[in-house]
């Protein structure tokens, strides 16, 4: 396969302090409109953030050789806000997010600036990955795929196709996070789906590098996904919490959907200054 | 036609790095065979994961590539529908969703393996084209439409193997959203599309062979559908017949009603389409289809 040649040294601290910024910004556009996913959004910064600025060549932006997918598409507004700090969208489009004057939904749309494919029904991200890391190599490129999925996503069964297909077509510039956080609508899904854990085995099963990783630890992640063989696709099974940052949001299903009121969004505000390095 | 198919798309995915043949388990017919020996990188069999085939083209389309996704048709379209609706038709990408076998054609293979609602189905998805060619000559030109054009997903519809050509000295060349008129005439006017042109053209020849003067239109074209084209049709002629495989909603026959009450048209108008009903017996495609109303003999004796 092709190296891919992350543009910068990691930067732990850097990387925290990003982390904290998108996580307050997500909260402000909480504050504006009430659909959001801000569980689901603040279980994956740390993979989003990552990814964009510390993986992908060029980091976030139109010339970078790399691609990112948003498979679990609910999670977009993390982002939307790395896409705006990098300048790709606009203070604007985050504005108008999910008004008529708007052009960004609760889901990635493609054709919008930065936004690779449309996702938001789950399982359609990793064979769309799949494609995409197929054509890298016809083109002869050697462009990196990067997709996020979620584990809830795990249990569609196109997602087991595109698995089984993966290795099987040799795709080894694929990189894939599964955000575990282990909720989903209904409950954890280590209750709901025992049988499913561990996950990594899974994707070994079938012809995958599989590799568990504290999800909230960008410099492991960094170094997991810098440090594979290379040869096979690669699955980072990301250990998350769902809400990560606010201490009334984490393990609470609640706040998959439901944005903080006021009162809320101001505690929240200072418990992310708190968390400051 | 189905070989004829592969003929037209190894032709032009030889000279077209870009073009992709994505099978789900299903044998490579005629010249797929030698693609996929000669272009092995560009011949992906995803096995009995049709799902998968959908997204793998979807993510070959926006890095640029243009893909076609094959089997038989009730797997092609039905059972990855969403796939089809959101990875192709919602980001518009050009994919040609090859549905081989269509219609009523495994006609001892059962209900599992008919498509009597495809059109329907596919032309209520936004973006999606669809083209259905009568024989193996129309189904060089739909590929090669197929294969270079960039508006978006298509449903290609085709055979299997033993059509006829009926096209070879037709009135007018093929062209995407027409009507194309086989032969001319003035007092009837046969259309259909698809394999069962076939039968359309028995219709059309006996009725001539009474001293009509007929015309046999080819609605290769079903999304966009020719609207004017068919109010011209219904606007010259006494009588017009329209013989479609496809169940009675969301074909060419009710779109045709709908254009003659737009137009007030005067003309006769008789349909002939599959039955509302699944089909469970079995026999060849004319059997399957007399059953259900559609032969010679059956559409002679109701036009009166």
């Amino acid at each position: 396969m092709s190296e891919s040649t992350p543009s910068q040294n990691f930067d732990p601290v850097a990387s925290r302090k990003r982390c904290r910024k998108f996580r307050k910004r997500i909260l402000e556009i909480s504050q504006q409109v009430m659909a959001l996913h801000i569980g689901s959004a603040f279980s994956c910064t740390e993979i989003v953030e990552c990814i964009y600025f510390s993986l992908m060549r060029n980091g976030p932006s139109h010339n970078s050789p790399d691609t990112f997918l948003m498979s679990k598409g609910h999670g977009c507004m993390i982002q939307y806000v790395i896409l705006e700090s990098m300048g790709i969208l606009s203070r604007q489009d985050l504005d108008q997010y999910c008004t008529p004057e708007g052009r960004l939904g609760c889901h990635p749309d493609y054709g919008n600036p930065g936004i690779e494919a449309s996702t938001g029904s789950l399982g359609h991200g990793l064979s769309m990955a799949i494609g995409m890391a197929i054509a890298e190599k016809g083109f002869g490129k050697d462009g990196i795929i990067y997709a996020v999925l979620s584990d809830g996503e795990l249990q569609e069964g196109s997602t087991w196709e595109a698995i089984m297909m993966a290795s099987s077509l040799n795709v080894d510039n694929l990189v894939v996070f599964i955000d575990n956080n282990d909720f989903q609508s209904l409950g954890r899904t280590s209750e709901t789906h025992p049988s499913f854990y561990p996950v990594d085995d899974k994707f070994t099963a079938f012809g995958w590098e599989a590799v568990e990783v504290e999800g909230h630890d960008t410099q492991k992640i960094f170094e997991t996904v810098t440090s594979r063989s290379g040869t096979k696709p690669l699955a980072v099974i990301c250990k998350t919490t769902k809400g990560k940052g606010i201490s009334y949001m984490e393990n609470i299903p609640i706040w998959h959907y439901r944005s903080p009121n006021p009162e809320e969004y101001l505690i929240g505000l200072k418990e992310l200054d708190e968390q400051r390095s | 036609m189905r070989n004829t198919f592969s003929e037209a798309l190894y032709e032009a995915a030889k000279n077209d790095p870009s073009i992709y043949i994505v099978v789900a388990d299903i044998s490579p017919a005629g010249s797929m065979a030698q693609f996929s020996t000669e272009y092995p990188d560009r011949f992906i069999n995803v096995g009995v994961a049709e799902q998968s085939m959908i997204g793998i083209c979807a993510g070959l389309a926006l890095k640029g590539c243009q893909p076609f996704a094959y089997t038989i048709a009730t797997f092609s379209l039905y059972r990855p529908f969403e796939f089809i609706r959101d990875d192709l038709g919602y980001q518009n990408l050009p994919v040609t969703v090859v549905g081989m076998g269509a219609g009523i054609i495994y006609s001892t293979l059962g209900g599992t393996h008919h498509t009597q609602e495809d059109i329907a189905i596919a032309g209520a998805i936004p973006n999606m084209q669809i083209l259905a060619p009568c024989d193996p000559l129309e189904c060089i030109d739909a590929t090669k439409y197929c294969a270079t054009q960039k508006t978006g997903p298509i449903y290609l519809r085709i055979g299997k193997a033993g059509e006829p050509v009926v096209t070879e000295n037709a009135a007018e060349p093929w062209k995407f959203g027409k009507l194309r008129y086989i032969t001319r005439g003035t007092d009837v006017c046969v259309m259909s599309y698809g394999v069962i042109m076939k039968q359309a053209k028995e219709v059309a020849d006996t009725l001539r062979a009474q001293g009509n003067s007929v015309s046999l239109v080819s609605a290769h074209t079903l999304k966009p559908l020719d609207r004017d084209g068919i109010a011209d049709a219904l606007k010259s002629h006494n009588k017009v017949i329209v013989i479609e495989e496809h169940a009675p909603q969301g074909g060419l026959a009710p779109q045709t009603k709908q254009i003659a009450w737009d137009i007030r048209a005067t003309c006769d108008l008789h349909t002939f389409t599959l039955k509302d009903a699944f089909i469970h017996n079995y026999g060849s495609h004319d059997d399957l289809l007399a059953a259900h109303g559609i032969s010679v003999d059956k559409i002679l004796s109701s036009i009166g």
